[in-house]
């Protein structure tokens, strides 16, 4: 596991004009860097409401490629929230409501022209706890493909089943089962299963939801060592719990606290050097 | 009502029984504080001391009643004059019920015979007897229980372990009553059946294509040979459920999907009992709107497109019966497709699918087990059903296959069967049982298949 290493601006970001991402708004409180190289998600001033009580309150982060992003804090601090605005999930919860901006490629998501399905299919999703569909496994890992009609033919979507399966690092073991139901697989096989069946969709950026905080730590650890080879194509943003996960898997960590976003920086940085107090006290473990 | 009052007594003797159970507890440990040094609770001491001074003298006292009357019976006949013991049952029989009869005071004493007046007078003597017999029976069995369990009190007794386990025998008592009965009602059915097949062969009854259950009563009357071919019977059953289950199954089905995944909390609040209070309505009165609005309606209809429609229709017994079914299928429609964890359809819409995707391809994909299974219930209840089908569908066992003439169903030939001056021992009575038994195989059956599919998503998901 490469930890330590930081990510390095990618060559891809220098043909975007800087001019694309949006200023950081004037009253955001946030310690330490927000912005990032080569930024793809860019968010800004967001706040959610659940109902009338507001969840986020301006939240301002870039998600940038070739990098994850941890999101940390106490629970009940917003960090799930706020990820499950990067994909619209929060839609489908009655009486929701976001304001700001959440900019993917100079187009803003919550914008009312924007196709809440084809945005899905660019920004993936996995979840705490696995959830397989109850189909095979290989339909399973084919339904999005098949949904956004990305192959052409069956000789396509099984090179698309396999190659997603295989990234997830779960082909060798399901090859000969691929017509099983995808319940029958264990706990940290499923989790790989719904990364190879959000990955087979190709998006552009990954959100996991504690992905492991499900499993045992040996499922975990493979987990792990797959979000860092996936760094590789993807931007992800984790929300995780374990402090540890955070610096073994992410360059870049985000501190929630009470729906505020505290504080923003290289992984290192913030596990080693905090600046705010907030930040510290939790790292520290004086709470949390 | 001495036998009330003597429930009474052994009420109040169990009361009595709970206290001096619990207080010989306290006393034995010295009380209050003595509590721990108490294997159980004090409570259980006096619970254990209460049921053993009611339960042993309510069984003594079922087991009496449930004798008296006999053995008084046979005390009294046997101290008759020879000439009047000496008939045949019957006649004896008869004579036994007139005695009763005075006793009870249903006949006036005037209008009986002598012989007979001196039997009932001596038939309440014995009652008597036998009342003040229980009652010391019962006061006294009650009391010994009472004052047995006080002398084993001690505070290594095990009071809560033995009341844990008397009420779970009795919890296994009151399951037992109805897997009893139900055993009784199939015997009962199945040795009625085997009657009726020593008269008419199964094969006649289950491939004959001619149903006419008419027999002669006496050997001079003609035309009523009898024909009890069931076919035609099966055919309109089947098709009546099968109108029934086009109608109900759509319905029920898509207003399931729309009040569990579409409808806001207002809508849902408001249709939810409103499908509910179509459950509630009693099936006769789903029958005579059939009979009286949809059968009219249909013929009319019908008329005005050149179609003879009959006014007693399988269509018109269907169509009701459907809707009768529709909040049967909808309710467990809709259990079902709650049940399926909201996990999976945000796994769907984090995928990009669009949400009727996701209902069609993966929420009911979810929850088709279930949905199949409570399909499977609504019919065996459709094909139970028989208010409906004695009203609307007619009594005329055609073979047909057309939905608009009248035909008859497995229910209403056993309501036709049995209603009226019966003779128990023909053919066309026992048809009745016969016909029953294949509704309750097909029916349980159907049932067995279904509760199993349901149980089989169940675990799934808990």
């Amino acid at each position: 596991m490469s930890t330590a290493t930081l990510a390095t601006p990618v060559a891809t970001a220098a043909e975007e004009p800087a001019a694309t991402s949006p200023p950081v708004p004037e009253n955001c409180k946030t310690v330490g860097r927000v912005t990032a190289d080569g930024a793809l998600l860019i968010a800004r001033g967001v706040n959610v409401f659940y109902g009338e009580k507001q969840a986020i309150t301006e939240v301002s982060i870039d998600i940038a490629r070739n990098q994850v992003l941890a999101m940390i804090g106490p629970s009940g601090c917003g960090k799930s929230t706020f990820l499950r605005c990067l994909n619209r999930m929060n839609d489908t919860i009655e009486g929701a409501r976001v304001t700001g901006s959440i900019v993917l490629e100079g187009q803003d998501i919550y914008d009312k022209h924007q196709d809440v399905v084809q945005l899905r299919a660019r920004v993936g999703m996995v979840f705490q706890k696995p959830n397989p569909f109850p189909k095979s496994i290989y339909e399973n890992v084919a339904y999005g493909p098949r949904i956004h009609g990305l192959a052409a033919d069956r000789v396509e979507l099984d090179e698309i089943v396999h190659t997603s399966l295989q990234r997830a690092g779960l082909w060798d073991e399901v090859k000969d089962r691929l017509t099983s139901p995808g319940t029958s697989l264990s706990g940290g096989q499923q989790q790989r299963l719904c990364i190879a069946r959000t990955i087979a969709v190709n998006p552009e950026v990954i959100l996991m939801d504690e992905p492991c905080s499900a499993l045992d730590p040996i499922a975990t650890a493979r987990i792990e060592d797959l979000i860092d080879e996936l760094r590789e194509s993807y931007a992800i943003a984790i929300v995780t719990h374990s402090m540890q996960q955070a610096a073994r898997v992410s360059q870049r960590t985000a501190y929630f606290h009470l729906g505020d976003l505290i504080e923003v920086g290289e992984t290192d940085r913030i596990f080693t050097n905090p600046r705010h107090k907030l930040t510290e006290d939790y790292i520290t473990g004086r709470f949390g | 009502m001495p036998h009330f009052a003597l429930l009474v007594a052994l009420a109040a003797l169990a009361v009595l029984g709970y206290w001096v159970g619990k207080q010989r507890s306290l006393q034995l440990v010295g009380g209050g504080r003595g509590i721990r040094k108490l294997h159980s609770l004090p409570a259980y001491y006096g619970f254990l001391t209460a049921l053993w001074c009611a339960l042993p003298a309510l069984l003594i006292m079922a087991v009496w009643l449930l004798l008296q009357d006999t053995i008084i019976s046979s005390l009294v006949l046997s101290k008759l004059p020879v000439a009047l013991r000496g008939q045949n049952a019957g006649e004896l029989g008869l004579l036994t019920n007139d005695i009763r009869n005075i006793v009870l005071g249903n006949i006036p004493a005037a209008a009986a015979r002598p012989e007979v007046l001196v039997a009932a007078q001596d038939y309440r003597r014995l009652q008597g007897i036998a009342d003040l017999a229980l009652s010391g029976l019962v006061l006294a069995a009650g009391l010994a229980g009472l004052a047995w369990v006080r002398s084993r009190i001690n505070p290594a007794l095990r009071a809560r372990n033995s009341v844990e386990r008397i009420i779970e025998l009795l919890l296994l008592g009151c399951s037992m009553i109805a897997v009893f009965v139900t055993l009784g009602i199939v015997l009962s059915v199945l040795y009625e059946s085997l009657r009726f097949f020593h008269a008419v062969s199964l094969d006649q009854f289950l491939l004959g294509l001619q149903w006419s259950p008419q027999t002669a009563l006496r050997a001079d009357q003609v035309g009523s040979s009898g024909a009890f071919g069931a076919v035609p019977l099966f055919l309109g059953t089947v098709m009546i459920s099968g109108i029934a289950m086009l109608v109900a199954v759509p319905v029920g089905l898509f207003s399931a999907i729309y009040l569990a995944e579409y409808a806001n909390r207002k809508f849902r609040a408001s249709v939810k009992p409103v499908l509910e209070i179509l459950a509630g309505i009693p099936t006769v009165v789903y029958g005579f709107f059939a009979a009286l609005t949809v059968g009219p309606f249909l013929r009319h209809t019908g008329e005005l497109v050149g179609l003879k429609v009959a006014s007693e229709s399988a269509l018109a017994a269907g169509l009701v019966m459907g809707i009768m079914i529709i909040p049967f299928i909808s309710s467990l429609a809709d259990d079902m497709i709650t049940a399926v964890p909201q996990s999976l359809r945000d796994g769907a819409y984090a995928l990009g699918a669009t949400r009727s995707e996701t209902i069609r391809q993966v929420v009911l994909r979810a929850a088709l087990p279930g949905i199949v299974g409570g399909v499977l219930l609504a019919i065996s209840r459709a094909i139970g059903e028989t208010m409906i089908v004695v009203m609307a569908a007619g009594l005329a066992a055609n073979m047909t296959a057309n939905p608009l003439e009248a035909v008859t169903t497995v229910t209403v030939q056993i309501v036709t069967l049995l209603t009226g001056d019966q003779e128990f021992d023909s053919p066309k009575t026992l048809a009745a049982f016969a016909l029953g038994l294949v509704l309750f195989v097909v029916t349980l059956i159907l049932n067995v298949v279904a509760l199993k599919v349901v149980r089989k998503y169940r675990e799934q998901y808990e």
